[in-house]
């Protein structure tokens, strides 16, 4: 099912491996920062509940 | 206005250090191009100009932070900000202080450093007056930069960061002005080029710098 | 209704969460179709061979690379203009997916330059314009990153982000004028409405800078509610801290 690439095989694979990583890091990242955003805000407004 | 100005030069003139520091700096880094490069004097021939306007520039870079500084820490733009005097005009006034004692002296050394990195002897009229054109958009759009990190503590490297590709334009067209010149070809194009710029910076950009000033110590 | 009520914090974040779900799933589905088609259904160049597979990664990234600052820009204008603080938000949000665009754009074209043009890097016109963008990117979140007050920093960088846009466009004009270049001309030339791409390679290209597109709206949208957050458990705290 691989297409044949001929003589650039590398260059092709490499440019989309780079870039998909890169793609994924992003999407990671993001996701992560906003998870810790959430359980930050959670935490934070329990707090100002127990104390207000 | 007037006032501001002999203020902002006797003050930069007395400072110990800071008028002279960017000269020194200029000399310093066209004299460490020869040790990085080789003493060839075709090669040194071929990159001159653009070696003396990337000094010039960075030169003018070193100076910047305390462009507005030394006035933020005693209390001097707190002033500035309620005078009659429009904040615009003010920091103009400061930008043009700057350029008298940085970009001037740069622009009347540049010459001299030339000799040393074996500038063709066509190069060094249009080096001069392209200096001369393209420092003053050096020292406004520096003082743009200065504005928006006064209130940042070590805000120097962030300054340089920031101001550095704004100045990209001007050192093309500056450098190519100067490159030309040294080969023999015609300059009006980039030279109208930089003037323009120059120009334009001039007319716009201390309204950019006095907004953000207001913003940054409101 | 008006699109103001979205400055909202509470309604964009409604909004946010239900339109956010449909826009996953498409933006997935178009890159996923887009690459696969791409990468398996299209044949060689005759004359770039298999490096022609590179642009369907290549040109949707550069296009998004530049849509970012620009969404930047006018998201800027409206917090400067209408003090909307989401919009001042969305743009803090949009620039590390604009660097990240910006940077699979120049290292796609340096490992597609390689073989093309025999070698990594040419200081040709487009390719320099995109490292100063990549400049501009950087000082635009060192800004961020350096002031404390939140508004300070969103009205300091919205006047960066102007000034610096007005510059990047002087810029290009500038380098192209130092420069003359390798890189061919524009693959998708949307003003006269002609293309430069055969067929074969366009329809999944197409695919593929939609699926970028909606990709970077959702990042967006998501990173946007991010911050929304952060802000809010920020000034939650200081009021705690206050009242303690």
């Amino acid at each position: 099912m691989m297409p044949d690439l001929g003589k650039y095989a590398v260059e092709v694979l490499s440019a989309y491996a780079v870039s998909l990583l890169l793609l994924a890091v992003l999407v990671l990242w993001t996701l992560r920062r906003g998870r810790t955003a959430r359980a930050t805000l959670d935490a934070a407004e329990k707090e100002a509940g127990r104390h207000g | 206005m007037r006032a501001l100005l002999i203020r902002d030069l006797t003050l930069a003139l007395r400072a110990g250090g800071g008028f002279g520091l960017g000269l020194a700096f200029f000399l310093i880094v066209t004299v460490l191009v020869p040790f990085s490069v080789g003493p060839q004097a075709e090669l040194l021939q071929l990159i001159a100009p653009g070696v003396l306007w990337l000094g010039a520039l960075l030169a003018c870079l070193l100076s910047l932070d305390r462009l507005l500084a030394l006035d933020f820490e005693d209390g001097t733009l707190d002033l500035l900000l309620t005078a009659p005097l429009p904040l615009e005009g003010a920091l103009s006034v400061k930008a043009l202080a700057h350029w008298l004692t940085t970009g001037l002296p740069l622009v009347l050394a540049a010459p001299v450093l030339g000799v040393l990195l074996n500038l063709a002897p066509a190069g060094y009229l249009w080096l001069v007056v392209s200096l001369a054109v393209g420092t003053p958009a050096l020292s406004v759009i520096g003082c743009f930069g200065a504005a928006l990190t006064v209130g940042i503590k070590r805000g120097g490297l962030l300054l340089s960061l920031l101001v550095l590709p704004l100045y990209v334009p001007t050192l093309i067209f500056g450098a190519e002005v100067a490159r030309r010149g040294a080969g023999g070809q015609e300059v009006a194009t980039p030279l109208l080029m930089l003037a323009g710029i120059t120009c334009a910076v001039i007319a716009l950009m201390p309204f950019a710098s006095a907004a953000v000033l207001r913003m940054g110590l409101r | 209704m008006s699109i103001w009520s979205y400055a909202n914090p509470v309604k964009f974040l409604t909004l946010s969460a239900r339109v956010q779900p449909v826009l996953w799933v498409l933006s997935m589905a178009c890159v996923a179709t887009g690459l696969i088609w791409g990468f398996f259904g299209t044949p060689q160049d005759y004359r770039q061979g298999a490096t022609v597979k590179i642009i369907y990664l290549h040109v949707p990234a550069a296009l998004m690379a530049i849509n970012a600052w620009f969404m930047m820009l006018v998201a800027s204008l409206i917090w400067l203009i209408r003090r909307h603080h989401v919009s001042a938000l969305a743009a803090k949000a949009a620039a590390p997916v604009g660097v990240v665009m910006t940077v699979i754009a120049l290292l796609t074209g340096a490992i597609w330059g390689q073989p093309m043009w025999g070698t990594w890097w040419a200081w040709d016109p487009r390719l320099t314009s995109f490292l100063i963008l990549f400049l501009f990117y950087l000082g635009y979140i060192a800004l961020w990153e350096a002031i404390e007050d939140p508004d300070t920093a969103a009205d300091l960088t919205s006047v960066l982000c102007l000034v610096g846009s007005v510059f990047a466009v002087l810029s290009r004009y500038a380098v192209q004028f130092w420069n003359q270049g390798l890189h061919q001309g524009t693959s998708v030339p949307v003003a006269t409405g002609g293309r430069s791409v055969d067929d074969v390679f366009f329809y999944p290209l197409v695919i593929c800078m939609i699926g970028f597109g909606l990709l970077f709206v959702a990042l967006v949208f998501y990173r946007t509610g991010t911050e929304i957050r952060l802000r809010r458990a920020a000034a939650l705290r200081a009021r705690a801290g206050r009242a303690a």
